[in-house]
């Protein structure tokens, strides 16, 4: 059994909360690059140029990337031999949440209650999803997400005899209806089958895998490349100015579902898709 | 085309724009964004003055991450523009004459901007940390209880926008 103080969360979530507002990964870095190297439209090209200069004024001065810089997503998994002193976790988690969006000037854009609307005023609380694992460990994934593209998200259930071609429309209609609010160049994170709230759960998942890493499942990444490429075909382009690039990338995951469904989500990001990794 | 314009945003500036067209914008701008224009909203149905004069003005749909110590302004770039579609035909009756955001516009807007000559203008999303640098200061004027959403004057200087709502209704998302 491993003793793990969780004002260490607390601290360890503060600095991810601050680094990953000011800070894109490798993944997403190359993302931008490739898009350079591809786009054909003038004004796209213009485009990604001052987003790859907001990107380097971010870093350099310390502004964030992006001035909402969105309600804590976090994925937690604590390996079950783990014992945590010093009280509990979720007000740990938030904790560090409070302290990295009042400490690291990050914009605080969560409200107590969704119809009385009152500013929580630290950002509090996170949605935080968590893992039962084996070992000693804790990891965190943390991805603030922005809801410009959020609004944009939509969970469709799908019939059987839908398929994969059901599949396949639900994501060029929501990509499609997302357009210039979702802040093109995208990133599309889709969950395939399980029930209604875990389709959704494997959506936003998926935005935390690399962008430009596929599924090891020969059919999905399939249909993550064949995406990729029909999206791109949709002229929304950098800004929904027009251009190659309305996505980065296309993640899929799955998982088993009922002999009655066809569950699909479809999580939209844009091109600020920020998620970081820190093991404890 | 690549052209410079100065606040106010009279009639003369905004009927020679046409979508298309980089702007960059010097002067006074307002911003604004769901609760603040809720608020005005109220104001209004209840008669009262509003906190900023609409008459050939622009807002901002945005509202900013705190700023550090000395500086004006965090992270400010453009909040999605169709949340304010519900407000946005009154205030452009009233004499707004600019609004930049991103994203769709509803026909009610389109509407309201062919009507009075104004022009919809959008930045680019998700590039906060480029257009601070154009603000050179920033004030709460009105609203401070709303915190990142308050109603702010800010001083901006060559800030950079693309025209894509004209005042003849062209729109540059509406290319096929
Ligand atoms: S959608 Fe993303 S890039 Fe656009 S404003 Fe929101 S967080 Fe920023």
């Amino acid at each position: 059994m491993r003793e793990v103080n969780v004002d260490k969360i607390s601290e360890t979530i503060k600095e991810m909360c601050i680094s990953v507002n000011h800070f894109l990964s490798d993944d997403m870095k190359n993302a931008y690059n490739n898009a350079m190297k591809t786009e054909t439209s003038e004004i796209g090209k213009k485009i990604l140029g001052q987003l790859k200069e907001n990107l380097q004024i971010a870093g350099e001065d310390m502004i964030p990337i992006c001035q909402d810089t969105g309600m804590a997503v976090i994925f937690a998994e604590i390996g079950q031999d783990v014992h945590l002193t010093g009280g509990n976790i979720t007000d740990a988690i938030n904790e560090g949440v409070r302290r990295g969006y009042v400490d690291g000037y990050l914009r605080k854009s969560v409200v107590n209650d969704p119809i009385i609307r009152k500013n929580t005023k630290d950002n509090t609380p996170a949605v935080i999803h968590y893992n039962i694992v084996e070992g000693d460990k804790i990891k965190f994934t943390l991805a603030p997400k922005g809801f410009g593209s959020e609004n944009m998200s939509k969970v469709y259930m799908l019939k059987p005899a839908d398929g994969i071609e059901g599949v396949k429309n639900a994501i060029l209609s929501a990509v499609k209806d997302a357009g210039p609010n979702a802040c093109p160049p995208m990133v599309i994170g889709v969950g395939i089958g399980g029930t209604f709230e875990k389709c959704a759960i494997l959506a936003k998942k998926a935005l935390t895998r690399e962008a430009g890493k596929h599924s090891d499942i020969g059919y999905v990444e399939e249909l993550e490349k064949e995406m990729l490429e029909k999206i791109n075909e949709l002229d929304i382009g950098p800004a929904g100015l027009g251009g190659k690039n309305t996505a980065f990338a296309v993640n899929v995951e799955t998982y088993p579902t009922h002999i009655a469904g066809l569950p699909v989500a479809v999580n939209i990001c844009c091109h600020v898709n920020r998620h970081i990794t820190r093991e404890i | 085309m690549d052209i410079n314009i100065n606040t106010p945003l009279t009639e003369d500036i905004t009927k020679k724009l046409h979508a298309g067209d980089f702007v960059f914008i010097t002067g006074t701008i307002y911003t604004a964004r769901d609760a603040a224009h809720k608020r005005m909203y109220e104001a209004i149905k209840n008669g009262e003055n509003l906190p900023v004069d609409m008459e050939n003005n622009i807002i901002y749909y945005m509202g900013p991450s705190p700023a550090r110590e000395g500086r004006v302004i965090g992270s400010a770039g453009p909040t999605t523009a169709s949340r304010m579609d519900k407000y946005a035909p009154q205030l452009l009756d009233m004499g707004l004459k600019g609004m930049i955001g991103k994203g769709k516009r509803s026909k009610e807007v389109i509407d309201a901007i062919k009507r009075n000559n104004a022009v919809y203008f959008a930045s680019i999303g998700g590039a906060g940390a480029l257009l601070s640098k154009s603000i050179k200061k920033s004030t709460v004027i009105a609203y401070d209880d709303l915190g990142t959403e308050a109603i702010r004057k800010l001083e901006v200087e060559n800030f950079p926008a693309i025209v894509v709502i004209d005042c003849d209704g062209n729109n540059l998302y509406e290319r096929n």
